[in-house]
Parts: structure tokens; C-alpha cells; sequence
């Protein structure tokens, strides 16, 4: 058995979280799982569950916000046209109720966090963090500092990293993120990148990229589209796509694409119509020079691909406005 | 304006999605006549009956067109092994199959049964592994695939909820030693064969005790 090896030349604590988290005990399978085993001093945290919670001591009234944040969380779909205008859930990138690794596990956040952050420039806590994600990733309208619903989302984010130290060094985190495939052998290409999509994703995600909704229900997000995450999302850098999408996709069959196929997909997906950038200062490619450095280098916006001036004429989508209120500048002065 | 304009589209391609889930070409009531063969098992009603201890025979009302048909053609070329439907639709043509899988999906889902001894230690475990999966060992949640209400989607991911257990356990058990294995890209098989077979029953059980029917849909 695997486990047992890893109990003779590793410590418990390693072995532990290889079989719970790399799923190294399973019996031969014909799909194994196959995500990265932990490397020799990378920290390993396998987040609380609910049911941990129900048992904990926890005040009943500090377990009802955590409860209302898993659920959000997995459910963001409730809040849809208030503060969500896609088809995306939290979980669907964060996926397993965020805790899974390689699968951008949320707990990391609630530790790392206040930290100065590139992309807008300044000191942000967990809960600006969070507004990021509405603001981009679900195309909305983040739910207000200090209310119900972010302290319920920053409870549940805060429940999953129980017992990991404050400012555990975020760069040795296993699993954290979606850790970076190392640069294609091929330049990324567009068709085929079409094949992989046909032959691997369109039958949930659909040949235009709008997934499925059934009943009135969210089944499969939209990959592209109005319904999908905007140009501004964390996850429209081809890096962080391709990642996502070799380490989790197609669902239940993680690791089962190459490399290659992960790039080639992920610049399919992601130079395809989605709505506006909110930070859109009415010209794409101008828009792209201002947030080149801190975030454009590693996506297309701005750029011509198949002929198309990619982002150029982008609706807001589902929303009627392009940048949230909330979402504001820093310039922090001790005073 | 602008906002409702694009509800209303939303809604059209909803519509649309709905309208193509039953593009499949076939004429019920021919397939009414060619499915006097399938009554001795399926029933009149199409529910099938749940043979605990023997191979239980599933309940086909109601179920996707598309995929109904799928079956019947993956029963003929051996993807799906059933030595009790091979017979059957190895007496039917390609026709056939599109009439038979257009008249079940028009009848209303009919409840299935399961184990009435199964303990509320086992539904509870049932019910985790298809709302909330078990992801520390990569089974991922039914509902995730089969719907929301595990009622199924699209084409591709047939309706469970209501199902026979003893069907849905055999089912499981066939992707397990490769009896079936007919799962477009092997999304099915990749979760079965992590499942035991203490998850196999608890998640049949669970799933044969779910409203086959939508709220407040009446046939």
C-alpha cells in the first residue's frame, strides 16, 4: 500500500494528509485522481467540515453565520440579480466547498489576508478580497462591508482555516490556488483548443459556452458568454485557467488532460465574448496598457485575436452598470 | 431597457435548450405499439419494479428521450452489457428506438422503491454522498451532474431521484467491473470505482426514497 510507504519514510502528519488529500490509498482505479502529493515542507491543512462544526462548542448563533456562509457559498445562485449577475457559484471554482486543494481552497485568504494586493494596488483585508470576487467573477455587486452576508462569508472562510497560524507563509501552502503549469511546449492556439473543448467540455458546458440551466437552475456554469465571468475575473489569465482547468476538469476526472491541452483550452475559453471589464475606461486597449503590468500581461483583452478586437463592444452583461461602488482606490495615511 | 431585453433572451435560450432536449425524431404512439415487448418488465406504467436479491428492472417513465435511445443503441453494440435487454432491442430497429424512448419520456416518472430496512445512518450517508459528495476521496456529489434535484440533465445525465434502488446499485456495480461502460468521457465510471459498497447502498437508498416527480408537476 502506498500509505504505509508513506508512513516509513515520511512523517504522520505528511502521511496523513497524502491519503486524505492526494487520495493515495484508494485501490487501483482506472481514473485515478492523480493531483500532486505534498512536497517535503509544504504545509498541509485539511480544512474543518460542517458536521466538525455541528460538533464543535461553538455558540449557536456563531455556528448559524457559518452555517449561512457555507451556504451562500455553495449556493451564491440565491443571490442572484442582487449581487450576482452570472451563472457562477463560489463553488464553482473554489470548488468542494472550498476546501479542496488545486482547487483554489479559500482558507489560505483568511490567513494571509490584510495583505497589500497588485491588482488594485493597496492593503486589502478578507473582505475586500471577497468583493473582488463579486465585482469580477460574478459580474455583480458585492454584498456591503460589514453585513450579513460578508460576515457570514468571511465566518465560513475564517471556519475552514481553524488551528493554521496567522501569516503561515502563503508561498509553501499545498494545494494553494491553482498552481502554475509550467509554460506549453506549443504557443497556446485557438483551434486546437477548440478540439479540446469539443471532445471535453461541451457536453456540459455546451458548444457557446453557456453551460446548462435547467428549471430555472444553474446545472453548469457558462464558460463564456453573458452568463460567465467578466474580463476582469482572476480566472481570465490563461495561467490561472489552465491550471484550474488540468487540475479539476472535466469534473471527477482531475490530471486527465496534458499540459498542452490545458493551455490550448483555457485560450479558447478565454478569448471568446464575456462581459466588460468593470475597470473599462471606455477604450480596451487602453484599458489593457493601465492594468498591464498588475493583470492584462496574462490575458487577451485588448488584443486581436481572429480578427476581433477582443473585449471591444463587450455589453456589462446581465448588470446595468461596469464598476461596482464599492469597489474604491486606498491610499492608507496612519493619521 | 436594456436588462429586460436580456431576460427575455435568456429566457428564449432556455426555451430553446428545452425544445432541442426533445429534437429526438420519433412518433409516441408508434412507439406505444413497438413497446408491447417491454411491458413485461417496464410495466404498462413504465416503473419497472425494484427485485431486491435479483436484477432489478428500472423505471424508464419519464426519463430523457435522447438518452433512453442512447441505451437501447449502446445495449445493441455492447457498451452497455445486458444479457436480458440484448434480446429485446436485437428485434428492433434504429426507428424503433427513437419511437420507444419518445413515448416512455412522455409518461409521468413513477416512484421506485427501495429497502425498507435501510437505517437512518445509512440514508443520512446516502444523503451526503449525493448533496455534498465526499471529496477527500474525489466522489463527487450527484447532484452535481444529475441535477439539482438529482432529476436529471439535459440529454446527458439521467434523472435519478425516484429510481429503483436496486437498479441504481446495479448500475454502479456494472461501471465497477465494466459491464457498463458507456458514460460519455467516463464521468460515471471515474466515480463509481470510488465508491465501496456500503456507499453504493446508502446513495441507491437515499436516491430511491427522492420525489421522482418535480413539485407540482402533474402529468
Amino acid at each position: 500500500m502506498k500509505t504505509s510507504k508513506h508512513l516509513l519514510i515520511n512523517s504522520l502528519a505528511f502521511a496523513v494528509a497524502a491519503s486524505v488529500l492526494s487520495f493515495a490509498a484508494q485501490a487501483e482505479q482506472r481514473f485515478p485522481v492523480n493531483n500532486p502529493e505534498p512536497a517535503e515542507g509544504e504545509y498541509v491543512h485539511v480544512p474543518p467540515t460542517m458536521e466538525d462544526l455541528e460538533k464543535s462548542d461553538f455558540h449557536p448563533e456563531l455556528k448559524r453565520v457559518i452555517r449561512r456562509g457555507h451556504d451562500l457559498f455553495v449556493n451564491t445562485q440565491q443571490l442572484r440579480d442582487k449581487n450576482v449577475f452570472n451563472n457562477m457559484n463560489c463553488n464553482s471554482c473554489h470548488m468542494g466547498e472550498g476546501r479542496l486543494p488545486f482547487a483554489g481552497p479559500v482558507w489560505p485568504a483568511a490567513v494571509t489576508l490584510p495583505d497589500y494586493r497588485g491588482k488594485n494596488g493597496h492593503v486589502n483585508n478578507l473582505e475586500e478580497r471577497i468583493v473582488g470576487c463579486f465585482t469580477y467573477s460574478m459580474n455583480g455587486k458585492p454584498p456591503a462591508y460589514g453585513s450579513d452576508d460578508m460576515l457570514a462569508l468571511t465566518a465560513y472562510h475564517q471556519w475552514l482555516a481553524k488551528g493554521v497560524p496567522m501569516y503561515q507563509d502563503g508561498n509553501s501552502m499545498y494545494g494553494r490556488g491553482y498552481p502554475k503549469l509550467e509554460q506549453p511546449e506549443k504557443k497556446a492556439d485557438y483551434q486546437r483548443g477548440a478540439k479540446v473543448y469539443a471532445e471535453n467540455c461541451s457536453l456540459c458546458h455546451a458548444d457557446d459556452g453557456n453551460g446548462l440551466v435547467q428549471n430555472g437552475k444553474v446545472v453548469f456554469p457558462a464558460v463564456w458568454g453573458d452568463n460567465s465571468y467578466n474580463w476582469g475575473a482572476g480566472i481570465i489569465r490563461h495561467f490561472t485557467l489552465s491550471s484550474f482547468i488540468k487540475h479539476n476538469m472535466p469534473l471527477g476526472r482531475p490530471n486527465s488532460l496534458t499540459d498542452q491541452q490545458a493551455w490550448d483550452v483555457a485560450y479558447y475559453i478565454n478569448t471568446q465574448n464575456r462581459p466588460q471589464e468593470p475597470r473599462y475606461t471606455g477604450d480596451v486597449k487602453e484599458t489593457r496598457e493601465k492594468y498591464l503590468e498588475t493583470f492584462h500581461k496574462h490575458t487577451s483583452y485588448g488584443l486581436e485575436v481572429n480578427g476581433k478586437l477582443l473585449g471591444e463592444g463587450a455589453s456589462t452583461g446581465r448588470k446595468d452598470f461596469l464598476l461596482p461602488d464599492i469597489v474604491r482606490p486606498r491610499t492608507f495615511t496612519a493619521e | 431597457m436594456k436588462k429586460i431585453h436580456r431576460m427575455t433572451l435568456a429566457a428564449a435560450t432556455l426555451c430553446l435548450a428545452v425544445t432541442s432536449a426533445h429534437a429526438l425524431e420519433g412518433d409516441a404512439k408508434a412507439g406505444e405499439q413497438a413497446a408491447a415487448m417491454c411491458v413485461a418488465c417496464h410495466q404498462a406504467n413504465g416503473g419497472g419494479m425494484n427485485i431486491p436479491g435479483g436484477e432489478s428492472w428500472p423505471s424508464i417513465a419519464g426519463l430523457n428521450a435522447d438518452y433512453l435511445y442512447k441505451q437501447m443503441k449502446d445495449v445493441k453494440d455492447g457498451s452497455r452489457n445486458s444479457p436480458t435487454m440484448l434480446p429485446f432491442v436485437n428485434m428492433l430497429n434504429d426507428q424503433q428506438f427513437k419511437d420507444i424512448a419518445v413515448y416512455y419520456s412522455q409518461l409521468p416518472a413513477v416512484q421506485g422503491q427501495g429497502d425498507p430496512a435501510a437505517t437512518e445512518e445509512e440514508l443520512a450517508h446516502g444523503e451526503k454522498l449525493a448533496m455534498q459528495g465526499d471529496w477527500e476521496r474525489y466522489i463527487v456529489p450527484c447532484s452535481t451532474c444529475h441535477g439539482p434535484d438529482n432529476l436529471g440533465a439535459g440529454s446527458v445525465f439521467p434523472h435519478l431521484a425516484g429510481q429503483h434502488a436496486g437498479y441504481i446499485s446495479d448500475q454502479l456495480h456494472a461501471w465497477q467491473s465494466g459491464k457498463r461502460n458507456n458514460d460519455p468521457q467516463h464521468l460515471m465510471l471515474a466515480i463509481a470505482e470510488r465508491m465501496n459498497d456500503k456507499d453504493i447502498r446508502a446513495v441507491s437508498q437515499w436516491l430511491s426514497r427522492q420525489p421522482a416527480q418535480r413539485k407540482g408537476e402533474q402529468k
